[in-house]
Order: structure tokens, then sequence, then C-alpha cells
């Protein structure tokens, strides 16, 4: 059996991998759907979900679309989540390589920092950045990657310790390769897997990072964000909590689907070793 | 006892030099922020060229840098970590001020999901992949998918504008002079919606570990022994097998205070509970920088602190931790 359908037969990750679709389907066509600024004024304020089919999720407080914006949401949820995930990755693993290939005072002073990070709320972090620098999505992704690589550099530190000590490693050595080359064309390759496995964690973390920052109103200001759409229903939860918890079920199901199919990923993985 | 000792004198040292990295860290972010202590304190108050200047000097503004992370360790050495120009106050003060009511958020938070979420976790792991197993799984997976800060809406929709149940936010009814067991009491019924939303998400993850703790312990040997000694089922679960999948949520108690202390900032903001992580949302709102890095460095202070605490509960629990160490 392909690794494909045997990924789709648990029912966990097809679950995981709709959502995930309905999520891109959702970023990827909501100019074509929705042209035009989704914060422009559509109807009439605060109209409840389901009373007008052209406007089937209602209005918010400014009598903007909220489907509209749910949709355009999902690209900063999107964009944000991946971005910030593949960055946490990108550091942590070259972190983790260095230290674990270098050892002694290298290792050292970079697992010491690695440390120093991992005590510092991740959330007080990321909001100290953006509140520092200023809000962009540039920079919301950078204030979360700053908290997140910790976790794969440690994993992939680990990692390489146990792969430096290889054949092939003392292979490429005597061939005179750079040390710097070998650490980042030989083993940094094979290190990778467990901390990939741990994308779907992270990237899931960072999703909920995003919308936390955007609630405290730290998001980029010229977009739609789904943490921002809750901040604004907020004003008016008592008449119409719908405007937050739209938003809200459309996060929960986000960051399950991104779980669901990241966990799907990893047993599949693991079965296809278990069986060579 | 003494291996718990020196397993934390080594540690402390260990701290000494990630606090310094902290402390270094926060004063890169405080020059990088836009203007500086007398900016925000001549907007505050008004003021001329000369005395800005002045004020300048007299700060230790106009030294090098180096001069000024000279001053600012020996003042963090004197636990002076400045003026907030929102409060008008000093920083440690207003810290000092709002570090109850976190701690009793968090302390209360990590009761309910350590306590509940091994319970369950227990509860699941007895009998791996049954269909309670894989309900609780899924649905673990679904609360820790939940935006911490959207629970906590939600519950004020249910439980306080709806039902009408318990209050709305803040951490006790204003003036009403109440003292004693009266106080305490007022202040629990504040608590419970926070700490249900700050606590149910991290349930999960305890959940999740116990569950598979156990599924591992299942397969080795040592269970397959107690099977064959004829004990009884709970007896093997309670002692053997959900025992051993225990001691590593011990030490998630301890990396888990740094991500709690993170999520209490917005769980604080949505209740309106007077803590630090609200102290660090007005911070932000106003723009004042050195109040949010002096925050900043007493959350790492307190999860240093938690995580050595975390240690000494791990090395008096399992005889092997720090075995060697002491040997040395």
């Amino acid at each position: 059996m392909s690794p494909l359908r045997r990924f789709l037969r648990t029912p966990e990750a097809l679950a995981g991998t709709l959502l995930l679709a309905a999520l891109i389907a959702m970023a990827l066509s909501a100019s074509l759907i929705f042209p035009g600024d989704p914060q422009a004024i559509a109807g009439p304020p605060l109209l409840p979900p389901f009373h007008d089919w052209s406007l089937p999720l209602g209005t918010d407080r400014l009598g903007r679309n909220v489907l509209a914006e749910l949709f355009h949401g999902a690209r900063a949820s999107l964009a944000v989540g991946l971005a910030a995930a593949a960055a946490a990755l990108a550091i942590g693993s070259f972190v983790g390589t260095l230290a674990g290939f270098a050892g002694g005072l290298v290792d050292e002073v970079l697992m010491r920092i690695t440390d120093a990070f991992q005590t510092v709320p991740s959330f007080l972090l990321a909001l100290a950045f953006v509140s520092v620098v200023g809000p962009s999505l540039g920079v919301v992704v950078a204030a979360i990657a700053l908290g997140t690589w910790t976790g794969p550099a440690r994993v992939a530190r680990a990692e390489v310790l146990s792969i430096r000590e290889r054949d092939f490693v003392a292979g490429a050595r005597v061939i005179g390769m750079h040390p710097l080359e070998i650490a980042f064309r030989e083993v940094l390759p094979n290190a990778l897997p467990p901390v990939l496995a741990m994308s779907s964690v992270i990237v899931a973390a960072a999703i909920l990072t995003e919308a936390a920052l955007s609630f405290l109103g730290l998001g980029d200001p010229n977009r739609v964000t789904w943490g921002g759409m809750i901040a604004e229903g907020r004003a008016v939860l008592r008449t119409a909590p719908f405007l937050s918890i739209v938003p809200g079920i459309a996060l929960m199901l986000t960051v399950l689907g991104v779980y669901l199919a990241g966990e799907g990923i990893v047993e599949t993985t693991a079965t296809r070793r278990g069986l060579s | 006892m003494s291996r718990a000792l020196i397993l934390l004198r080594r540690r402390v040292v260990g701290s000494i030099f990630v606090l310094m990295i902290v402390i270094i860290g926060t004063f890169l972010l405080l020059e990088a922020a836009p203007g500086d202590a007398v900016d925000a304190y001549v907007v505050a108050t008004g003021g001329d060229a000369g005395m800005i200047e002045l004020l300048r000097h007299r700060w230790g503004l106009d030294q090098s840098e180096l001069t000024r992370l000279a001053t600012y360790l020996w003042a963090l050495l004197h636990l002076d970590l400045g003026q907030s120009v929102t409060f008008s106050r000093p920083i440690r003060d207003v810290i000092v001020e709002r570090l109850p009511n976190t701690l009793l958020l968090m302390g209360s938070a990590t009761a309910l999901s350590f306590g509940l979420g091994s319970l369950l976790g227990i509860y699941a792991g007895a009998r791996p992949g049954s269909a309670r197993d894989r309900l609780l799984s899924i649905g673990s997976l679904a609360l820790y998918a939940v935006p911490g800060f959207w629970f906590g809406l939600l519950l004020i929709v249910v439980f306080a504008v709806n039902l009408r149940w318990l209050p709305i936010g803040g951490i006790e009814t204003l003036a009403s002079d109440k003292t004693g067991l009266d106080r305490a009491a007022d202040i629990a019924t504040h608590l419970v919606l926070p700490v249900s939303a700050l606590g149910f998400i991290y349930l999960a993850l305890y959940l999740r570990m116990m569950r598979a703790g156990m599924a591992e312990a299942w397969r080795q040997d040592f269970v397959l022994a107690t099977l064959a000694r004829g004990l009884s089922r709970p007896r093997i679960v309670l002692a053997h097998v959900a025992r051993n999948a225990l001691l590593p949520l011990v030490t998630m108690l301890g990396l888990q205070s740094a991500q709690m202390l993170g999520g209490s900032v917005v769980v604080e903001s949505v209740f309106s509970v007077p803590g630090l992580g609200r102290l660090a949302q007005e911070a932000v709102a106003a723009r004042d920088t050195p109040l949010l890095l002096g925050i900043i460095l007493v959350s790492a202070v307190l999860v240093i602190v938690i995580n050595l605490l975390v240690d000494i509960a791990y090395a008096l629990l399992d005889p092997r931790v720090g075995a060697n160490e002491a040997g040395a």
C-alpha cells in the first residue's frame, strides 16, 4: 500500500487533512470569492448570522461581512503559522547542529543561550519584541519564531551528538571535508527527521500565538486576523457573542486539523520504518 | 538529602549564567526600543532641552553602552528595576503587588490541569486502544487546540452573562470590606472561571503524556511479571504502570511553568485579573518598555525557581537522579 493510502486510512489523519484542505482553500479563494477590502462596510451593523443570505454569517459592529473577514483571516493565520514554524525549524536545526557538532565551549555557550530563551515565557518575549519593533506580519513571524526555535534546537543537537560518531562522518573527515561542510551537508540532513516531526506542534503553537497577539491588539493592523476579530467581538460579547465565537471555532478547527494531520504523518512514517 | 543538595548547587550555578544571558537580552531590547527613560519622563511631565540634557547626564544615559549595562546590573543587584512611567512608582513595587494574584491563578490552574489531567490519563491508559482511550485522546486534542483567551470568553458568555452564576472578572468584589474566610470565598468564586480557562487547556497535555507513558509501560517486562504474579488489575495499573509514567509529568510541571506564565497574560486580560500578565498587557498598551522588561526578568526568575523546586522534587522521588554526581 502506498504511504498516502495508508496515511488516509486512519480516520484522524483523514479528518485533519480535510480540515487543512478546507483552510487552504479558504485562504486561496479569499480574494476570488470576496474581492476588495474585507474591512469595508457591507451592510447594517450587528446583523445576526443566517438572516440575510448575501451575508451568511452576518456583520460585525461596523457592518463588515463576517464571512469575508473569516476567509481573509485564514490567510493571516496560515501565513504566520507556516512562516514562523519554518523560521523556528531553520534556526533550531542550525543552532542545534552547530552546538552538537562543534561541542566544547561553542556547545556550552549555545545551549546556555537556548536555556535562557526557554526560561523567558515565549509569549512575553513575543509581546516585548512586537511592542518594541512595532506590529507587522513579518515582525509577528519573527517574534513567534524567537520563542519556538529552542525545541527543535535541542532535538537537533541530541540527534547530531549520535550521528557525528558514525563511520560516514569519520570518512568525510578523512577525505578532508571542511568541518562546517560535514556538519551542514552530511550530518544535518540525517538529523532532520525527528526535528521535522515537531513541525505540526510548532505550526499549531504559532497559529495560537499569532491569534493571542492579535487579540491583544499586537497583530498587523492592516490585515484581518481571527484573533483581532475575537477582540472586536468582545466589545459586544453580551449582545452578539457569535462575533467572538465564530472566528474562535475557525481557529480551533485549524489547529485541530494541523495536529491530526501531523499525528497521521508521524504514525505513517513510523509504520513504514517498522516494516522496512 | 545531600544528593539533592549537590544537584541543587550545580543547578543554581547554571541558572546564574542563564539569568545573566536573560538580563543582557532584556538590556539589548531596552536599547532597541525607541526613546529612553528621559523621553518618557519628559513626555509625562514636560521639560526643555536643557533639562533633557541634564537628566540624561544625571541618569547616566550619555555614557557608553557597556557602562550603562554595568549600571543596569548594579541596579538589578540591589533589586532596583527602575521607575515605571505609567504608574509613577518603582517597577519592583508594582510587580510585587501584582505577583500574588498571578501565583494564585497559576498555582490553582496547575493543580487543576495536573490533577485532573493525570487522573483522566490513568483512566485512558489503563486500557490503551479501548473506546474510552480513543475518545479521551481525541477530546484532549480538541481541548489542546482551543485558544485560551477564546475559551475564557466562552466561559464568560455561558457562566457569567447567561447563567449569572459567577462574576465576570476581577479578583474580588470591590469595596466589599470582606475579611477572613468571606474574602477567601469571594476570591475563590472570582477565580473559578480564569483558573478553568487556563487549567483546562494544559490538562490535555498531562492527560496525553500520562496516557503515552502508560501505553509504553504496558509493553515492558516488569508489567508482564506483575501479571504473572497474579496481582489485581487496579493494583497493576496504579502501583506499577501509572507510577512509572508519572515521573515525566513532574518534569513537565517545571517546563510548563513558562508556558503558563505566557498563557496567564491573555487569560488575566480577559478576566481583568490584576496580575503580572495583565500588567504586561498594560505595559504594552502604555508603551512602558522598562516595566515590560522588568516583568520578563521577574518571570524568568520565577521559572528558574520553579524548575529548581521541580528538580529537587524529582531527585527526592527518583533515587537514580543525581546519584552519579553525588558519588563523584
